[in-house]
């Protein structure tokens, strides 16, 4: 019996820090709740605890699992959690052993409320919520915007693609690293069970996984099917899969065309003051930017441009000539920009993508467009990278 | 192999009777020992007609029943013996071998939970309530890994209507196996004294001082506890004592079956059945055939071996063979007793007619 408690627990590790906000209704506390009995060697107080775990989530294989092991160590010690007899397929164990690993070290720990995303740098007024993956803990962080800074909400247990994240190529399996946001709304009623409570796809490839020759489509932030009430950490085909109950909580935080989705391989967390350092920085350099196109004065203007900028089919030399040929026919230019967001690109170094509103007045011309720029900190100044609109 | 003396029975019971019905009892109990089932009854019910609410015949004649494979009648006697004696840990115990054999594990559980409350220091029960949370185990791991197709199934459906009318509730899905067929109708099948990784069935053995139930021999699989003392659970297949060649062809034929079986050879291993094959859930043979094949053909590979078989001649071209299948394949595994029940064709060969799991 001590075994069968020093088994489980190691794959728990110690636990049962107190917590932040966790999602209503998830299985986690009361999975918890089991292996803190397992850890006090209450084996009969854990049972029924997975029992009514059970109860809660009759799909919930995870619970099944322990559920199996508490039995058996009655009968006799276990060898290994998850002590399946039988010859199964061995991936199948281990998938739920890793399931158990990362909801647990999930419950341990906790976003520490002093704590930011890196990622989340500026969210604009109309994006109430922003969407986080990290995708070593199989987790899914939800943040609200208050007042343009990003407060931690809740957090979900998910599942990526089978070969892992940083999708290249169509069918590689994979999950994409990148800042991308909501494109669509999928009820259910549209969808076959597979993807269950919904779907919510994301506009992978984005702009930059195209410059990067990326290609692939179809990833969605999707629900469960009905057989199941989670599926493995490393399951999907690329997509990002929540429990449905989960994927309903979520839904409501998801508006088309708006929510960003950032999913990195690590979280990075830094405290409020470098978060707010680097906006400030970011900030200034894209009010530069904006004064030195007012300005007309163009090579002060192309000096916010990186050597490696590109804009679809153009160079830094074909955008300069484009913009020397423009602002010389101007009297005066006025750029005002709104609705900004900044949100850091995970896996690259020093690159934030940035959106805005653009109200452009000149003596000839004026219109206004939803612009996106990749921006990268280059020997300490900030230059763009890409430019577009949306 | 752990044995339950009827001292430790008769411990729990306030008889006092007279000489004469406990030789009766003690004969019966004998006669039973000895496969003579009827004769037993009889007996028994001799004694009953007497004394109709004497525990120690009660519970004989559960066993009896037990034996014959009258499962519902045995449930009965046992249970009501539960009701009228709480005190007494045998009948719980022999009400959970019962459900055991049919798949209910839970009730088995809860049956042995409460033989162990009755007497905390009951070997037997304990060591089937080993057993019996193993199984459930197994059932457990196969929920967590949705290894029993069917089952998946079932609880699909169920989860979709859940969904639809909302918060009903929902009554716990049964995890029977082999309850649907658990009554063999003909034959009177005695796989009671073959079958190792049965729970343990309490038999009162005459005269045994009670001490001998504090020491309970424990084998690593446990084992059916035979009727008779004398008669420990040998392997019936090494010692073929009959010269009754046409029971080594009924072996021989099972051998095949299962060879065929684990060749994933669908058209030799469907062969072994008879014209008149009766399947399992009455489904028309076509059909039956067609999913035999998918199930043999799915697997990578198959191996089926056979254990402790023992055959029983029923009729002249009739005969039923127990024994331990052990089933092994890259997708599944699992042991159990099976009975087929089997008949000369014309053609001399031995065919299987009905297949039966569980005892």
């Amino acid at each position: 019996m001590k075994r069968a408690a020093a088994l489980l627990c190691a794959a728990a590790a110690a636990l049962l820090l107190p917590c932040g906000a966790l999602a209503a209704g998830s299985p986690e506390p009361q999975l918890s709740g089991v292996v803190a009995a397992i850890e006090a060697n209450q084996l009969n107080l854990a049972l029924q605890r997975v029992e009514a775990l059970i109860a809660a989530h009759p799909n919930f294989r995870l619970a099944h699992l322990i559920r199996g092991d508490l039995l058996l160590a009655r009968s006799r010690p276990l060898a290994t959690f998850g002590n399946v007899m039988k010859t199964v397929p061995q991936e199948k164990v281990d998938d739920l052993r890793a399931e158990a690993l990362v909801r647990l070290r999930a419950l341990r720990d906790r976003p520490e409320s002093d704590r930011l995303p890196r990622s989340i740098l500026q969210l604009n007024a109309g994006q109430k919520h922003a969407l986080l993956v990290d995708s070593r803990r199989s987790r899914l962080y939800v943040f609200e915007n208050v007042d343009g800074h990003p407060h931690f909400v809740a957090d979900y247990y998910v599942t990526l693609g089978k070969r892992g994240v940083d999708k290249t190529r169509e069918g590689d399996q994979k999950t994409p690293i990148g800042v991308y946001h909501v494109t669509a709304n999928l009820p259910r009623q549209k969808l076959s069970d597979f993807y269950g409570a919904g779907a919510y796809p994301i506009n992978y490839p984005n702009e930059w996984d195209r410059r990067q020759g990326r290609n692939g489509y179809g990833i969605w932030v999707h629900g469960t099917p009905p057989d199941t009430y989670s599926r493995p950490p490393r399951a999907s085909d690329g997509c990002i899969v929540l429990a449905n109950p989960d994927l309903l909580s979520v839904g409501r935080f998801m508006q088309v065309g708006m929510t960003p989705v950032i999913i990195a391989e690590e979280v990075e967390w830094a405290d409020a003051a470098a978060v707010q350092a680097e906006r400030a920085s970011l900030t200034q350099a894209l009010e530069q930017w904006r004064r030195d196109w007012e300005s007309r004065d163009t090579e002060r203007y192309l000096g916010n441009y990186s050597q490696d900028f590109s804009s679809g089919s153009q160079n830094l030399a074909a955008w300069a000539a484009h913009k020397r040929a423009v602002n010389a026919g101007k009297a005066w230019i006025r750029v005002g920009l709104t609705q900004v967001s900044m949100l850091r690109y995970p896996n690259q170094a020093n690159v934030v993508v940035v959106t805005f509103a653009q109200d452009y007045r000149s003596s000839n011309l004026a219109n206004t467009v939803r612009k996106i720029q990749y921006w990268q900190k280059e020997d300490g100044r900030w230059r763009i990278l890409y430019e577009g609109s949306v | 192999m752990p044995r339950l003396s009827v001292a430790v029975l008769a411990a729990g019971f306030v008889f006092a009777s007279a000489a004469a019905r406990a030789d009766e009892l003690a004969e019966a109990a004998q006669l039973l020992r000895s496969g003579q089932h009827q004769e037993a009854m009889e007996r028994v019910n001799q004694v009953l007609a007497a004394k109709p609410a004497d525990p120690q015949a009660r519970f004989l004649k559960g066993l009896i029943y037990t034996e014959q494979g009258d499962t519902r009648e045995a449930i009965e006697m046992f249970r009501k013996l539960t009701e009228d004696y709480p005190e007494l840990p045998e009948p719980y115990n022999n009400l959970a071998v019962i459900y055991a054999s049919q798949g209910q594990y839970e009730k088995a559980r809860a049956a042995l939970e409460r033989s162990i409350r009755t007497h905390p220091s009951y070997a037997t029960a304990y060591e089937n309530l080993g057993d019996v949370y193993a199984k459930l185990a197994s059932q457990a791991y196969d929920k967590a890994l949705k290894l029993d197709s069917s089952n998946a199934g079932a609880q699909n459906k169920l989860a979709l209507v859940r969904e639809l009318v909302g918060n009903s509730p929902r009554s716990e899905a049964p995890v029977t196996v082999a309850a649907a067929e658990a009554k063999p109708a003909t034959a009177k099948p005695a796989p009671a004294k073959t079958a190792p990784a049965n729970p343990v069935l309490a038999t009162p053995a005459p005269a045994s001082p009670a001490a001998t139930a504090a020491t309970p021999a424990t084998p690593a699989s446990p084992a059916v506890a035979t009727a008779a003392p004398a008669t420990p659970a040998a392997p019936a297949m090494a010692a073929p004592t009959a010269a009754d060649a046409e029971q080594d062809a009924v072996l021989a034929s099972v051998k095949a079956w299962a060879e065929a079986w684990s060749r994933k050879d669908a058209d030799a291993y469907l062969d072994f059945y008879a014209k008149d094959f009766r399947t399992p859930k009455g489904e028309a043979r076509n059909e039956w055939e067609k999913a035999r094949r998918q199930r043999i053909q799915a697997p990578k590979s198959i191996s089926v071996t056979i254990e402790s078989a023992r055959v029983k001649r029923t009729g002249d071209a009739s005969a039923s063979v127990t024994f331990r299948q052990d089933y092994k394949s890259d997708l599944l595994s699992s042991r159990g007793l099976k009975t087929l029940m089997m008949v000369k064709a014309e053609d001399g060969r031995w065919l299987i007619q009905q297949e039966k799991v569980g005892n």
